[in-house]
């Protein structure tokens, strides 16, 4: 029971993104950014993290819409994945999006659980979940990439003594989709593309994405490079709801005359970055699409893996998904 | 401190009566003294919620200390549950589980996992499903709360929903129960006619661990006809 109270923490509810920043670059590192709340809730009651100060962002409207612009679309980052899903622009232009939010833990929680927060959430590997002191949380050593270690849904791709993979369904799709995210802090403004949005454990290793106390992902904006592409999204996990990816794949491709004339593909769950395919790309680019062209892409996505223990069958799984993303599409 | 602060509000006790009167358990299983096997249970976990709140309290004495912070959320708060507006005092890290069921007295949202993995807590928040063990009680001040217990008629009649899943012997052991029929009221509203596949996907947040399911989607096929 005590495990299941959360520490005591005040509350913020800011109403406009000018005081939601003073406050949280007043509380620094002892605040906590409150979206939808379902993956903080669980931080909270397992006492992992302890916040001061947590500053609830649900009350500021103008983070919350998905706005038409010139070259593209806006999608405020307090947006939920099912006002993703059900959108009728996003459908229209960027079904990807649309379908791997759909695909996102359950209806309650999609029904909440915010784009921003899907994208920022941090990693699942159930050792630093556990509140163990691993490379992540300051420590040194890792849990999973031991010889009893359970890795089965670990990386296989740059492990760096982490081997922690990034669980989100929704951030393979804006990667593909070449969207950029507009982080907000105290000094001002600056766009970020999805691809380098995603930090691995080379980088900073108690960090899945660039934010740093005192940002805020505020927008996601995708350009019409890729509107009305065709598109692939597949999620493979153990269960149907609820369960994150043991790989997920989305892809964009512009095909003419049945020649793959452009392409940008993404994938989920094996790396502890959302990873950008581009050997794919670059394979199948000016190739027509068969099974040949296909099975050449397969081949080529999971070079370089370096599997752990019990994830051998992730390589097959990733070569399969590329296929059908290729074939399928 | 803990003296002043109670998790178990006595206050709520004719609530619960009210509550208790009416529905179908209270007049049919008294028990030899007159009092329901419902209530009766309620008081045990009345009682129960005393004693382990003020344990609760006294664990978290360091960190929950009664200084007011400038700027942060008043805890006397109104909140809208199944069209009444009830006062209560809410904790800033209080989750709409914990308000509605040991606060409000309001025991047919269930608490199973406490971590949104399970969905026998769901409620409506204005027509909209959510896992009430993960939604900080705060931050649902302007919405309309619909719980279980919102669902029958004034006339004690249950919702139709409620009735066809007694008809279609939904339930085996009943915990997620509530859960589900919540699920499914969102369903109906948004889509009165849903195929038996729109009824999977509505009702695929909320787990039964008796395996009911089928049992649970002929309900709300049934349901789907009559509501």
């Amino acid at each position: 029971m005590a495990k299941d109270m959360m520490s005591g923490f005040a509350l913020y509810q800011p109403t406009d993104l000018k005081n939601a920043l003073s406050l949280i670059t007043k509380f620094g590192s002892d605040g906590w950014i409150l979206a939808g709340g379902y993956d903080s809730l669980d931080w909270f009651k397992d006492r992992i993290k302890r916040p001061k100060a947590v500053i609830d962002l649900s009350g500021i409207t103008g983070l919350r819409d998905v706005r038409e612009t010139n070259n593209g679309i806006e999608i405020g980052a307090l947006t939920t994945l099912t006002e993703i899903h059900q959108n009728s622009l996003i459908k229209q232009k960027f079904n990807l999006l649309s379908e791997a939010a759909g695909k996102v833990a359950s209806p309650q929680i999609r029904n909440y659980g915010t784009i921003g927060g899907n994208v920022c959430q941090d990693t699942r590997c159930w050792y630093y979940r556990y509140g163990l002191d691993c490379y992540r949380a300051g420590g040194n050593t890792c849990y999973a990439d031991t010889p009893q270690g359970l890795n089965r849904e670990h990386c296989l791709f740059n492990a760096d003594r982490c081997v922690a993979v990034s669980p989100s369904d929704t951030a393979p799709a804006l990667i593909a989709l070449e969207a950029e995210m507009i982080v907000v802090n105290q000094t001002g403004e600056q766009a970020i593309a999805a691809e380098d949005f995603f930090i691995g454990p080379g980088i900073d290793i108690e960090r899945m994405t660039v934010l740093k106390p005192g940002d805020v992902l505020t927008t996601i904006r995708i350009p019409n490079t890729w509107a009305g592409a065709q598109f692939y999204f597949e999620k493979v996990a153990d269960r149907n709801t609820w369960d994150f990816a043991l790989v997920n794949i989305a892809s964009a491709m512009k095909i003419k005359d049945n020649v793959i004339i452009e392409i940008r593909m993404a994938c989920g769950g094996v790396e502890c970055v959302p990873k950008r395919l581009t050997v794919v790309e670059n394979v199948v680019r000016g190739n027509p699409r068969d099974e040949e062209t296909a099975q050449l892409a397969a081949n080529s996505a999971s070079r370089g893996a370096t599997p752990l223990n019990q994830n051998h069958f992730k390589i097959p799984l990733m070569e399969n998904l590329v296929k059908r993303a290729i074939r399928e599409a | 401190m803990s003296s002043n602060v109670n998790f178990y509000d006595p206050g709520a006790d004719s609530a619960l009566e009210e509550l208790e009167e009416g529905t179908g358990a209270a007049r049919t299983g008294l028990g030899r003294n007159g009092t329901s096997r419902r209530a009766f249970i309620k008081g045990i976990i009345a009682a129960g919620a005393t004693v382990s709140a003020g344990f609760m309290l006294h664990g978290l004495a360091g960190c929950t200390r009664e200084v007011p912070v400038r700027g942060a959320v008043e805890r006397l708060i109104s909140l809208n549950v199944n069209g009444t507006v009830r006062r209560v005092d809410v904790l800033p890290q209080e989750t709409l589980a914990m308000t509605l069921r040991y606060k409000l007295g309001l025991t047919g949202t269930k608490l199973g996992c406490d971590r949104s993995e399970c969905g026998a807590c769901t409620v409506l928040l204005d027509d909209v499903t959510t896992y009430a063990c993960s939604t900080l009680t705060h931050t649902v001040r302007k919405s309309q709360i619909t719980t279980i217990e919102g669902l029958q008629a004034a006339n004690g009649d249950l919702h139709p929903v409620q009735q066809a899943f007694i008809d279609e012997l939904g339930p085996q052991c009943g915990f997620c129960t509530p859960g589900q029929i919540m699920s499914t009221i969102a369903l109906l509203k948004s889509s009165p006619r849903p195929t038996r596949e729109e009824a999977q996907m509505a009702l695929s947040g909320n787990l039964c661990r008796c395996g009911a399911y089928d049992h649970y989607l002929n309900s709300v096929m049934r349901a789907a006809g009559e509501a």
